[in-house]
């Protein structure tokens, strides 16, 4: 089954990416070559290629092109929250940084818990959002955690999956028995793993910093006893869960313990997670909480390692836009989370690949490898495929925020920050979607 | 705004002047009144109860000849939901001497000086610090000591938790040369805290090697989990009693306190109780913080 995305289909590209380098690890991809996509589609790679009459050129010597990134968890806060972020801003805000595709998370007013709020939903995108949008359905309704959202018919309705993301299924037998219901549609089942009893008014991760600080801390384990718990659960139904925003390092473990033991259990991580940690929260910086908090370096050394080796399948946002009326607050009344879809490829790049903690192609792997585990057509550089890329400019230097988001909001931890691995143009589903002049700098044209 | 952020010179400075307040007020016959802040106003704007901060900041910035305004959240438009940042600068637009702010939040004295132009002080931010009580506290200890007190051991004992004393005083004790050890029931001293640099204890047992015993009130308006089972369940094992104690160490507390919880009610009346000597260090102490952050602090001025 795969997933319903929805956009708003600008015209198909005409245009020939010339002399860039070719990086597609996937596919087994990795040259310069002349990319051509005619209507929409790749319709050749190779060396000096002809240009067909009304196709632009891009001049893309030195820039790199990509499979463009997709995102399964981003919050596009609609319904109900259209002033910190619409379908059409969060899906700029997803083309900006080089997305071809997000799932948004159901935790709206209302909550995505019926085929009604579904389908208004794919009808706004197919009038507004800039690149294919699928939503996810709640598990429970108003994510409540007791009573089971209507699985079938909402899986029918085209949603990408469940999850009651924002929140934990409390409850093991509700989630006992959606996996059960799994059974009959078998999408996955998402979850936001989290022990309200141990979180308990905890607003950074429970560590030495928050010890100094003064302000309660949300310790690992209220993360990895459910991750423990859950895994033991699908095992035992033969279900699928997928973990998100992992944080710990024993759910790391945990993870890997169960797909040992045959657990069909995915996991994603944030660029956040990945590239910071508790200390940055020290200053008690609104836009350094989120939930689940970034940890120590410990944490953070055995999200990459779990990244490294598979344990964890793809990076996801969890993009998360708060307006400055609501996370300019003091540090334990702000909203947790943070924005991240338009700088999520300039973070990975700067401060992992560059350092040389992660290769690049890893990285590019895991922006998009949650198509995969979503049901959605991985995007490839490969002739015949729908053009989905991101052609990036590794060296180009940025300030994030410099001239704004394309996000409604502006909660973003690296707000200020240089960073290399400019995302020039977008191409999602065969439409030029992002397009930003080649040299920054001068302000030159493409 | 904090004990973290002040620079060692700014530190020695305030403790200092803080002493020299208070040895020049004791030594003259009428109170110590000084004119710097003569014509302005020094606005306490407190998010969160307080008697003796709030009347010590009060009586501290009347002696430096301000026009005091004190706001009470509770009596104030912040009912109405007026927030912060609109609070502050309606304050500031009284263009006064210096803001001294008390909120129930860490960071938002600091988020609060960020929407003022005059300087503002921090008198308790959450659990987070609270600077000049530290201040206070080593010149009420400098007093009875003499100034130098490295090497001094002392213990912080009860809810360090909770405690912005605690985390300002471990940071101002350290920063003095004396050496700091927490003490308390392990669901009352974060894991971590060690970091700060202090020793941890979980029990009384080796209290005879403190110099200095300095209590923290278990505070029941912070303690919405189940952190101990019952406060008497605490005072078995943490109370601070005379018999605990040797008669040459020093009892201290930051008030108010709860008599028959961590003090025994005769340890707080005690000739080695420096409790009401912190009380009168404080208006010194906040005198010169008032002077540090509005026209400086000039030794030379003691009248």
């Amino acid at each position: 089954m795969t997933a319903q995305l929805d956009h708003h289909a600008e015209r198909s590209a005409d245009v020939l990416l010339r002399n860039a380098r070719l990086l597609d690890p996937a596919s087994g991809v990795d040259a310069r070559a002349d990319l051509l996509v005619r209507g929409g589609t790749i319709a050749a790679i190779g060396d000096r290629l002809d240009v067909p009459a009304g196709t632009q050129v891009v001049d893309a010597t030195g820039l790199h092109a990509l499979p463009a990134f997709v995102d399964p968890h981003v919050h596009l806060r609609t319904p109900g929250r259209e002033g910190d972020e619409t379908i059409a801003t969060g899906t700029a805000s997803a083309a900006a940084g080089g997305y071809c595709a997000v799932l948004a998370q159901p935790n709206t007013e209302p909550v995505t818990d019926s085929t009604e709020v579904l389908r208004a939903l794919q009808s706004r995108a197919r009038a507004e959002a800039v690149v294919p949008t699928g939503f996810l359905a709640a598990v429970t309704l108003g994510q409540r955690g007791d009573e089971l959202a209507e699985f079938g018919m909402l899986a029918a309705a085209g949603a990408a999956g469940f999850t009651d993301d924002g929140l934990p299924i409390r409850d093991a037998n509700v989630l006992r028995r959606a996996l059960q219901l799994q059974q009959l549609h078998g999408l996955p089942i998402a979850l936001h793993e989290e022990d309200p009893a141990l979180s308990a008014g905890g607003v950074m991760h429970e560590g030495a910093v928050s010890a100094a600080v003064g302000v309660a801390g949300i310790p690992s384990i209220s993360e990895s006893t459910m991750v423990a718990r859950d895994a033991l659960i699908a095992g035992h139904e033969g279900g699928h869960i997928h973990i998100q925003h992992v944080s710990a390092a024993e759910s790391v473990a945990a993870i890997e313990h169960a797909r040992q033991g045959g657990v069909r259990i995915t996991a994603e991580v944030s660029p956040h997670h990945l590239t910071l940690t508790d200390e940055a929260a020290r200053g008690l910086d609104p836009n350094y909480k989120m939930n689940p908090p970034v940890r120590s370096d410990t944490d953070r050394a055995a999200l990459i390692e779990g990244l490294r080796r598979g344990v964890i399948d793809f990076i996801a946002t969890d993009h998360a836009p708060h307006s400055p009326a609501k996370k300019q607050l003091p540090f334990e009344d702000a909203p947790f989370g943070i924005i991240g879809l338009e700088c999520a490829f300039s973070v990975l790049y700067t401060d992992l690949v560059l350092p040389g903690v992660l290769d690049l192609e890893l990285v590019v792997r895991g922006l998009s490898a949650g198509a995969d585990v979503f049901g959605i057509a991985r995007p490839r550089l490969v002739v015949d495929e729908p053009a989905n890329i991101a052609l990036v400019d590794l060296d180009g230097a940025w300030t994030v925020g410099e001239h704004g988001y394309h996000s409604r909001s502006s909660n973003c931890p690296w707000h200020g920050r240089e960073l290399r691995g400019r995302v020039v143009v977008t191409i999602a589903a065969g439409s030029i979607v992002h397009r930003e002049p080649l040299h920054a700098a001068a302000g030159g044209t493409a | 705004m904090s004990i973290a952020e002040l620079t060692t010179d700014d530190f020695r400075i305030l403790l200092d002047r803080a002493l020299q307040l208070q040895q020049a007020d004791s030594d003259s016959r009428r109170p110590l009144r000084l004119d710097s802040l003569a014509g302005r106003a020094v606005i306490t704007m407190f998010f969160e109860a307080s008697t003796r901060t709030a009347s010590s900041f009060q009586l501290a910035a009347r002696r430096l000849g301000a026009d005091v305004l004190h706001v009470a959240a509770e009596h104030s438009s912040v009912g109405k939901g007026e927030s912060l940042q609109d609070t502050i600068q309606t304050l500031d637009a009284y263009d006064p001497a210096a803001i001294v702010v008390r909120h129930p939040r860490a960071g938002a004295v600091r988020d609060a000086a960020r929407w003022s132009s005059a300087p503002v002080v921090n008198a308790g931010d959450g659990a987070h610090e609270h600077p000049t009580q530290a201040l206070l506290d080593l010149t009420a200890l400098r007093a009875r000591l003499g100034e130098e007190l490295a090497g001094l051991e002392v213990w912080i004992v009860g809810d360090v938790r909770h405690s912005r004393v605690a985390r300002s005083g471990i940071q101002a004790l350290q920063r003095a040369g004396c050496r700091v050890t927490v003490c308390g029931p392990p669901t009352l001293v974060p894991r971590g805290i060690e970091q700060m640099g202090c020793r941890v204890e979980t029990s009384l047992a080796r209290l005879g090697e403190a110099d200095v015993v300095y209590a923290l009130r278990m505070q029941h308006e912070r303690m919405s989990g189940a952190y101990v089972p019952s406060l008497r369940d605490y005072a078995r094992e943490f109370q601070i009693t005379s018999t605990r104690l040797r008669p040459d160490q020093l009892v201290m507390h930051p008030g108010p306190v709860n008599r028959g919880v961590e003090l025994a009610h005769d340890v707080v009346d005690a000739p080695q109780s420096l409790i009401l000597e912190q009380v009168r260090a404080g208006l010194y102490a906040r005198m010169a913080v008032l002077e540090h952050v509005t026209v400086g602090i000039d030794s030379e001025v003691l009248a």
